[in-house]
């Protein structure tokens, strides 16, 4: 099912849809297939309920103003236009650094920075470990970031980049790199960046996973042939690999993005909500705006700016996955 | 020209298992930090976890963890499990019947209806905060385990829908309708045929499932306020950590407590988990 024949196929609905239903049920009445519907009832009850249902009840309360007392006032785009010129979003005045940027910038931060680093590291490392003995064994030690709880991820990247504790600092000091041998938890300059360098860590071992796979399903012909012609390696991954993988990384790059737009229990964990504002982001700021501010309607906009940007990005694969 | 070659390749063998086991060295460093940290009095680690000159291991700090007299790490163990393994089998028991029925039945709609519910799997979970916390402040299940199991059950639906319903399309057609021709109905092809062979999807998708409700921490924020009620997760945030220092033996043993279960059922379920992870990621 592709986005065009999903055009197409709506434009057909009241001729392809509507009149055969409207038929079929004048022939048979609703009754031969409709203890069928009991297979949908619970997960749609459910869904409707504590998912459908609260989600079309925050795109709605962006619209308002929420008043003491319950009552609600309709603002229009007023929260948006706060939301958007709130130097908590995009922060103007200090770009192009250091942080605080704004929560939008700093998760662009998180894809710019994050998603080519942990993709092509793991792309590396998975044609890397094809020649290698106990891959398995490598792989698992870098997919041990992925088990990790990330509220636990956030824990221990503060513990890497903390002075005293932290690894990163001792080790600038000791290379003599003293602007890095400082506490990267209190440098506003070094927080985000720390952070987002350190999520790598943990998020690596997805692509390294998916491409591991991808390759073994290229067929050995393949590389044999073109060794025979005389092929040299380089141009045999760019010509060979990379191509039959295009499918994959478009996978790994989006489900990348959605971890990036979602990420939350790190910065938390990392720098226990309060110090955040240097590596604030969109879904921490929903928190803030609703549980420290009290402003439904704010946080309600950031939600659901957030989603627009992940359903942006998961269209790009919807018809792989449901295919 | 052989014999050079053949050196030359041997040199890169050679090189190559040596970057390659580097980097899993290196990929471990941290981890073994926080073991360093966890095992070890707080005074043997202040020249660094690094630095063995005293080496005095012990389980002290993960016994205070467990027995902290404000959070309890053992209480929250026990009430990751009570929401972890409910909020893994119900959606389990619900999106098997949807997948089942979106992968075999015929009726308008249906891939809209499925389209819908799948672009649902990429919604933040802040999406829902504001109207659930008040939903569960209404039914007064707010600060109930009962609230976020609910919670958990409907969340990972969609993913389960869509999981069960691509793993039902690839089973052979044949056996239901040689069952249906026998008089058989759609419940009972379902539990007596389709079931049994699902066993290994199922066990991938509660594998996957299980630890998605033991590792959250947003849902466990927003609906449980009371220390009691708090699962690993959030304890882990708070153990620990003074005002202004952090008690990192504490903090690193509670850690290593919070991740081994995700952990040990990774490496019992290795082969469960990646087909889940990757099993539609590879297909195309």
């Amino acid at each position: 099912m592709g986005g065009y024949t999903l055009v197409t196929r709506i434009r057909h609905i009241p001729s392809k849809i509507l009149l055969p239903l409207l038929s079929r049920i004048s022939r048979h009445g609703l009754r031969p297939h409709a203890g069928r519907a009991l297979f949908f009832t619970p997960a749609l009850v459910l869904l409707v309920l504590l998912v459908i249902y609260p989600v079309l009840q925050t795109i709605f309360l962006g619209f308002y103003l929420e008043l003491p007392g319950g009552q609600r006032q309709f603002t229009g785009l007023d929260n948006y236009r706060a939301v958007l010129t709130d130097p908590a979003t995009i922060n103007v005045g200090n770009l192009p650094w250091p942080p605080p940027l704004g929560t939008l910038i700093h998760n662009a931060l998180w894809i710019v920075i994050h998603l080519p680093i942990s993709l092509f590291a793991g792309l590396w490392l998975a044609l890397l470990l094809q020649e290698t003995k106990g891959a398995s064994v490598v792989k698992s030690c870098i997919f041990l970031g992925m088990v990790t709880p990330m509220i636990v991820g956030g824990v221990i990247l503060r513990f890497l980049l903390e002075a005293g504790v932290g690894v990163v600092p001792s080790f600038f000091g000791v290379i003599g790199v003293r602007s890095l041998a400082v506490n990267w938890m209190v440098h506003r300059e070094l927080l985000l960046l720390g952070l987002i360098l350190g999520s790598v860590w943990l998020w690596t071992g997805f692509s390294l996973i998916v491409y591991s796979a991808g390759l073994t399903t290229i067929p050995k012909d393949y590389f044999e042939a073109a060794r025979v012609d005389g092929t040299p390696p380089g141009r045999m991954f760019f010509r060979i690999t990379f191509p039959l993988l295009k499918p994959l990384t478009l996978v790994i790059v989006v489900m990348t993005i959605l971890w990036e737009l979602k990420i939350f229990d790190i910065v938390v964990a990392a720098t226990n909500f309060g110090g955040g504002v240097g590596a604030d982001t969109l879904a921490l700021q929903v928190y803030r705006f609703f549980f420290y501010d009290s402003n439904a309607g704010k946080a309600a906009v950031v939600a659901s700016l957030l989603t627009l940007l992940t359903l942006i990005s998961t269209s790009l694969i919807l018809r792989r996955m449901a295919k | 020209m052989m014999k050079w070659s053949f050196r030359k390749l041997r040199l890169r063998t050679i090189a190559v298992h040596l970057i390659a086991w580097s980097i899993a060295l290196a990929w471990l460093v941290p981890f073994l930090g926080v073991f360093s940290t966890a095992v070890r009095p707080v005074s043997e680690i202040t020249n660094g976890w690094w630095n063995f000159d005293r080496l005095n291991p012990s389980l002290n700090n993960f016994i205070a963890a467990f027995t902290n007299p404000v959070l309890p790490l053992s209480r929250a163990y026990a009430n990751s499990f009570l929401i972890a393994i409910p909020a893994t089998l119900i959606p389990i028991f619900v999106a098997t019947l949807a997948g089942y029925g979106f992968a075999r039945f015929r009726f308008p709609m249906r891939d809209y209806l499925f389209l819908s519910i799948v672009l649902l799997m990429s919604i933040p979970q802040q999406m829902i905060a504001i109207p659930v916390f008040k939903i569960m402040l209404d039914l007064n299940l707010y600060d109930n385990l009962l609230s976020i199991i609910l919670i958990h059950s409907a969340w990972g639906l969609p993913w389960i829908i869509l999981f069960m319903r691509n793993f039902t399309r690839a089973l052979p057609l044949e056996v239901e309708e040689a069952a249906r021709v026998d008089g058989a109905g759609d419940f009972k092809i379902f539990s007596k045929i389709v079931i049994p062979m699902a066993v290994p999807a199922l066990a991938s998708a509660a594998v996957l499932q299980f630890m998605w409700a033991w590792n959250d921490y947003f849902f466990a924020l927003i609906l449980l306020p009371t220390q009691a009620n708090w699962p690993v997760t959030r304890v882990v945030t708070s153990i620990g950590s003074g005002a202004l220092t952090t008690d990192w033996g504490i903090l690193s043993a509670a850690s290593i407590l919070t991740m081994l279960v995700p952990l040990v059922l990774y490496v019992v379920t290795q082969r469960y988990y990646i087909r889940g992870m990757i099993g539609w990621t590879i297909k195309g």
